[in-house]
């Protein structure tokens, strides 16, 4: 692999990274705090269609972001309803919101634009365009560092940028703030928040409902940036293999970012090469879109350093037993 | 908060939280533009009117028997099996080994073969998730997950590039031969005097199916490794009290699931494809899962959601066909039953566990 296909590869890396690492994040805040969330998916999905049927519709890619971020935070607040007040299965309220996902949106989109379940092609002004960060082009011709500036960190699209932002944004939420510590505290012992007088209902809710945003954007980004427009079942297993991610990260935000780039890397291979020789052995491409998966269940499996989940997490919390 | 009588928590709430389903799904429908009543018209004469639409609709209800026998076993003991998918996709790995590499001489001979290599696949694929579970901790939501994309990339390469037989494109095997060929409800049905349709795809896995549903209620209330599955679910530590083994019934319930979901694929491979096809499964792991939550994880209930759930595929499929209605309406359908028995199974209870206590005048209320 020559230079220039390297810097191809990765920069469709953090291209396709990017929807994995802000749902992967949405999940840290959701599990952080003692919520589990399989239901990544399905908000995706869900802010995928609606911000490409708004963005359509308007022509602007804002509005359809702002409405994506509505339709996941309206799935993640069901799901608070469902796991939290309720306090039900908080697995089979996310199950449900996958399926919820999954026939909304194309029969939404169905009943729309009448195109088989997807939205028209989104023209420019309704998606979010490159952005060419300042001397892009004056540095291109420098050796080596010139076209990793160029194509590899430039050129990207906002929601690229802000996810990449929202890594260290979230190690100081989680990790500076009074709010972060009491998060982190609801997801491994509750009783101890609830007998501080501090509210462990609104505390998952609020937990929830970051997560219905961050997903929310990645949603938006796969429809109006990733791609022209929404398709069914966009997102593929992206909301499965983030939460791969937060396992293989241990639910931290800065290993998170690894994780995610990791699985970007393999998918981006993946999309690149149909078939990888190594020295006489030819790896094939299905390798490639199972290895997040086998990678995570060798975490799980303890192999490479054990993978222990927030303590409290998947438990509704009931008032003095 | 007082107990309800038996009767009403096993046939009250789920039939409520069936209501609160169709009458969300109504307010879908009425929102494409379409009307309700005429769509569950459409759908009762397409899925019941015909012995053409009984034959799809029991086609369906097979699948759903076995995916929803396997979650239920699993709930049991309290383990959540979402990987039905991948288990029943290696199922249709075993019945494509067994029927195209081994010479049958007849039918029945090769039902049982492929049964057998079907449950056996699908059993070792919930192997691993059951052994990691009960001796690494790592949680078998998440690794039955991983498995179904596993199991998934694994058939691709199967299909694409070791199976296929040379000079077709299609992503699928040879067809199985002959001898291997399952009898319809129409083959079944013919010497009784009955006339069935001969084009549906129903065939005898279907008593295979019913049978899996009373051996299941055997299983589970009258057989000491029953009694064990059931103690380990209500509670762990008072079944290590007992001196029941945790990895032991971890592992055996989890393998009897992958059995059951792997046999799924005798009725979609065997008795309908006959041949293994990329994606035979179609989603019918996951319905297992709302299948089981509407059964109550009793073989009965499940039987009668798994008609329902036929019903509901084979009207949905009629419905796409003759109304501007998406197939997808039946995805959303499937989604509420398991939001409102599952996940919001507690909204429902509430109030009715309210309605049946007594009030007792003089004591407060704990």
């Amino acid at each position: 692999m020559d230079y220039a296909t390297l810097l191809q590869v990765l920069d469709s890396t953090v291209r396709l990274a990017t929807p994995l690492l802000l749902a992967c994040l949405a999940g840290l805040f959701s599990e952080r705090a003692g919520i589990f969330d399989i239901g990544l998916e399905g908000k995706m999905l869900m802010a995928a269609m609606l911000s490409a049927a708004v963005a359509y519709v308007s022509g602007s890619v804002w509005l359809g972001l702002l409405a994506g971020v509505g339709a996941s935070m309206l799935l993640a607040a069901l799901h608070g309803l469902a796991s939290i007040t309720f306090r039900g299965n908080q697995l089979i309220s996310g199950v449900a919101i996958n399926f919820l996902a999954a026939g909304l949106s194309v029969l939404i989109a169905q009943d729309w634009f009448s195109q088989g379940g997807r939205t028209p092609s989104l023209m420019a002004g309704a998606r979010f365009e490159p952005i060419t960060l300042p001397f892009a082009d004056a540095m291109a011709g420098v050796p080596v560092i010139g076209p990793v500036y160029q194509q590899l960190i430039s050129g990207h699209t906002l929601p690229v940028y802000l996810a990449f932002l929202c890594v260290p944004l979230t190690w100081w939420v989680l990790y500076r703030t009074r709010f972060g510590l009491r998060l982190r505290a609801v997801g491994e012992n509750p009783a101890a928040v609830d007998t501080a007088g501090i509210s462990v209902v609104g505390l998952r809710y609020a937990a929830v409902m970051i997560c219905g945003l961050l997903c929310g954007i990645a949603g938006a980004y796969l429809a109006t940036a990733l791609q022209a427009g929404f398709i069914k079942d966009m997102t593929a297993g992206r909301g499965y293999i983030a939460l791969a991610a937060l396992i293989f990260a241990k639910w931290r935000p800065w290993y998170a970012l690894g994780a995610c780039l990791l699985f970007g890397f393999l998918q981006a291979i993946a999309l690149r090469f149909q078939s990888i020789d190594l020295g006489g052995i030819t790896i094939p491409v299905q390798v490639m879109d199972a290895l997040p998966y086998i990678l995570t269940v060798v975490i799980l499996a303890g192999f490479v350093g054990r993978a222990i989940p927030p303590r409290a997490g998947g438990e509704p919390y009931v008032k003095e037993r | 908060m007082g107990k309800m009588p038996n009767w009403a928590d096993a046939v009250l709430v789920p039939i409520i939280s069936l209501l609160l389903a169709a009458l969300l799904s109504a307010l879908v429908i009425l929102a494409i533009g379409e009307d309700p009543l005429a769509a569950l018209q459409l759908m009762v004469k397409g899925a019941l009117g015909s012995s053409y639409g009984w034959g799809y609709t029991l086609y369906y209800t097979t699948n759903f028997i076995f995916t929803g026998l396997a979650v239920a076993v699993a709930f049991h003991a309290r383990l959540f099996n979402i990987g039905g998918e991948g288990q029943a996709m290696l199922g249709g790995l075993g019945v494509a080994l067994a029927c195209l590499y081994i010479p049958w001489p007849h039918w029945a001979l090769a039902l049982l073969g492929a049964t057998a290599t079907a449950a056996v696949l699908g059993a070792l694929w919930a192997l691993l998730p059951a052994y990691l579970q009960a001796r690494r901790g790592s949680h078998i939501v998440i690794t039955t997950i991983m498995f179904n994309f596993i199991a998934s990339a694994l058939l691709n390469y199967l299909l694409v590039n070791v199976m296929r037989p040379k000079g077709s494109m299609d992503p699928a095997t040879a067809k199985f031969p002959e001898p291997t060929h399952l009898p319809t409800l129409h083959d079944m049905l013919a010497p009784l005097g009955i006339a069935f349709s001969k084009s549906a795809p129903a065939n005898i896995s279907l008593v295979i199916a019913v049978l899996a549903c009373a051996a299941v209620w055997v299983l589970i209330w009258r057989t000491r490794l029953g009694y064990e599955i059931r103690a380990f679910g209500h509670s762990e530590p008072a079944a290590h009290y007992a001196g029941i083994n945790a990895t032991r019934i971890t592992v055996i319930t989890m393998l009897i699931s992958g059995g059951l979901a792997g046999m799924m694929a005798i009725n979609t491979t065997m008795g309908e494809a006959e041949r293994l096809v990329l994606n035979s499964v179609e989603g019918a792991g996951f319905i297992g899962i709302a299948v089981a939550l509407m059964g109550r994880s009793h073989p009965a209930g499940v039987l009668l959601a798994a008609l329902l759930f036929g019903f509901l595929y084979q009207g949905g499929a009629e419905l796409a066909l003759w109304t501007n209605i998406p197939r997808e309406l039946i995805v959303v359908i499937q989604a509420l039953v398991i939001l409102f028995t599952g996940a919001l199974d507690n909204m429902v209870r509430m109030p009715l566990e309210r309605l049946f206590t007594p009030r007792k005048p003089g004591i407060k209320k704990g």
